[in-house]
């Protein structure tokens, strides 16, 4: 009896423990979150127009990864042609830079084309709500329409990744192909304007720099709110055992199409980003290699994190800015093995990484962790199982 | 919708299922009534998991019918729908979520019927009195923030168990719950089973012998896909076709698989 209670002590004791480490954790995160949000929000600063527009571009390519993050991290789904939805949105937000761009006439690469006059689906984006309104809805639509069509018919895991991959390479095709249209292999460039204002000023850079920053803040708190809920817990639980799911009366197809829809919409914002920021927009941006690249920023940030991708997207990007301008050849073999290496040493990405490394600093730490509650009733009977729960994650 | 006597919680009659020619189902009749604790024991390939399937829904039979409690033809529904009017189903290997804790999952299960919306706020007073209710029943409430994939086979057939009472189903299909269970933990599944029985009509299947003598009050016995015997335990063990194609079969379980 005595070693019995002794033993119930310990385990209080771990469990208190647990507590602790995780409440300190949280507290640890959020602040981490909000002095790197501080940081983006004064480094522009301290930067060149040139480093400035990179940077855009880098919080563009995050907001990319957060949504490729909520579908593969927490609901399971890997999709491989997240460029399509990035692509509909940078497309549809360059038609309307386009024809800003081109004023009354006809925009170059449809005069050079033959085309005498503006396309059906070309007019009404010369509206900025309708063009606006187009970046979710067409990435969304597809998104939506892609994922009823696959999931209802039991297409999941690598069979999904296979569709989504092959829609990329259909839209890569489709722009280069269609270029009376898409403007072909160029893509839509020279633009001018943004709702007015000359885009290459220093000062609408920046602009598009903060509203870069607020859309990736916003796309984190929305994907946050997502997966910290309980509706979150449901898209761990599809992403563990989704026949279980569906036994116990919920609609995994619902579900995941419904979370592939909202995370198609945040890739078309990312898109829509893009095009004044880089200033142009072409087919090698949406198709196979570059929605490849998307899901490596998430595997190297760390999944199921949500700060991991943007982790990951920023440093990758970083990384290529650098090494394909000295070594354009080289680029794509470091990227691969930058992949490999993450998948193989630190299957939980950077942010997996640094996670444990300050939760074995907070355990070893000598301060006294602060309990929440303890556990009023104690059954003895699974205490034997418990030292074990204490290595690895917790 | 019940009231008119009380139509039985599950019939189903002649159902015949066959895979690749082989029938597994043939010509089934099978009825449950209301507030029943049923076991179900028969030989491998008997055809009883496959039953659970048409019961939930997973399999749909080449002809038969299944109605549930009287007026839902389970033929025609999906599995998720059947789930949502109360057909709660544990599998023969534990299926429960890995990376979530005790408590979500058993937030999930609990969550089965509500909204969107509702999804994103947390569970009210009284859901949250309702998990630790079935956390007490079965008997994992200290481990409540553990995740579940710590859990040892028992502590996860428990779970499971659990995730089901959660739902507060009207008919509880237990498929194997002692399988590969220690002594001292088949004890506490049948204390549980006994604990929900009454409010629930459960079905059991089950292999271990020993675990239906002790629990079972009333089995059926099934083989070749249909059901030879039905009555107590001690109906059923003297009846003599149960005998030869299963107990018997037992007692001989060497030259058994010797002629196989």
């Amino acid at each position: 009896m005595e070693a019995i209670r002794a033993r119930c002590a310990a385990h209080q004791g771990f469990v208190t423990k647990r507590l602790g480490s995780s409440w300190l954790r949280a507290r640890w995160s959020t602040a981490a979150t909000i002095a790197g949000l501080i940081l983006l929000a004064v480094v522009p600063w301290f930067l060149s127009d040139f480093q400035l527009s990179l940077l855009s571009k880098f919080l563009v390519f995050a907001i990319v990864a957060i949504s490729i993050d909520l579908i593969w991290g927490y609901a399971g789904i890997l999709s491989i042609g997240h460029g399509v939805f990035f692509g509909l949105g940078a497309y549809a937000f360059g038609m309307y830079l386009k024809l800003e761009a081109a004023g009354s006439r006809l925009p170059d690469f449809m005069a050079w084309s033959g085309l005498t006059e503006l396309p059906w689906f070309w007019r009404p984006m010369a509206d900025p709500p309708v063009a606006l309104l187009m970046v979710f809805i067409a990435p969304m639509a597809v998104g939506a329409l892609l994922g009823l069509l696959a999931f209802r018919s039991g297409i999941h895991g690598v069979y999904f990744a296979i569709v989504t991959q092959a829609l990329a390479l259909i839209l890569g095709i489709l722009l280069v192909g269609q270029q009376p249209y898409t403007g072909g292999t160029n893509g839509l460039t020279n633009f001018s304007t943004v709702f007015g204002l000359p885009i290459i000023h220093p000062d609408v850079q920046l602009g598009l720099y903060y509203a870069a920053l607020v859309c990736l803040t916003g796309a984190f708190a929305l994907c946050l709110v997502l997966t910290r809920s309980r509706f979150g817990l449901l898209l761990v639980a599809l992403r563990d055992d989704p026949r279980r799911v569906r036994a116990l009366g919920y609609d995994p197809v619902a579900i995941n199409v419904l979370v592939f829809t909202i995370s198609a919409g945040l890739a078309g914002l990312a898109g829509a980003l893009f095009a004044p920021i880089v200033g142009i927009v072409a087919p090698t941006m949406v198709g196979v290699v570059p929605s490849i690249e998307m899901v490596i920023w998430v595997a190297v940030g760390g999944r199921a994190t949500l700060v991991g991708p943007v982790i990951g997207a920023i440093v990758v990007n970083w990384a290529k800015s650098g090494l394909s301008e000295r070594f354009p050849d080289f680029w794509l073999y470091f990227l691969g093995a930058l992949f490999i290496g993450s998948v193989l040493l630190f299957p939980n990405g950077i942010a997996g990484f640094v996670r444990s490394a300050v939760s074995r600093s907070i355990r070893f730490s000598p301060r006294a962790p602060r309990a929440k509650e303890a556990p009023e009733s104690v059954v003895p009977v699974p205490v034997e199982a418990q030292p074990e729960a204490t290595g690895g994650r917790g | 919708m019940n009231g008119a006597g009380s139509p039985p919680i599950l019939a189903l009659s002649s159902v015949c299922v066959s895979f690749d020619g082989l029938a597994v189902l043939d010509e089934l009749d099978f009825s449950m009534e209301r507030g029943e604790l049923r076991f179900l024991i028969g030989p491998n390939g008997a055809g009883k998991t496959t039953m659970l399937d048409v019961i939930t829904g997973r399999t749909r039979p080449a002809s038969g019918s299944v109605i549930y409690q009287g007026v839902v033809d389970v033929v025609h529904k999906q599995e998720h729908e059947l789930a949502r009017l109360g057909i709660a189903r544990k599998f023969q290997t534990p299926a429960v979520f890995g990376s979530l804790t005790i408590y979500e999952n058993l937030e999930v299960a609990l969550g089965f019927k509500q909204t969107l919306p509702r999804f994103f706020r947390p569970l009210s007073p009284t859901e949250r009195e309702r998990v630790d209710a079935v956390l007490e029943t079965i008997a994992l409430i200290d481990r409540r923030n553990d995740r579940a994939a710590l859990l040892s086979h028992g502590e996860l057939q428990w779970l499971e168990i659990g995730m089901l009472i959660v739902q507060d189903p009207k008919l509880l299909l237990l498929d194997e719950p002692v399988a590969g269970m220690t002594r001292p933990e088949r004890d506490k599944t049948g204390f549980i089973l006994k604990a929900i029985a009454g409010s629930h009509s459960i079905l059991v299947v089950e292999h271990d012998m020993a675990f239906v003598r002790e629990f079972a009050s009333t089995v059926s016995v099934m083989h070749l896909g249909k059901i030879l015997s039905h009555g107590s335990m001690e109906q059923v063990q003297s009846d003599p076709r149960v005998v030869e194609v299963y107990l018997g079969h037992r007692h001989n379980e060497k030259d058994g698989h010797a002629h196989r």
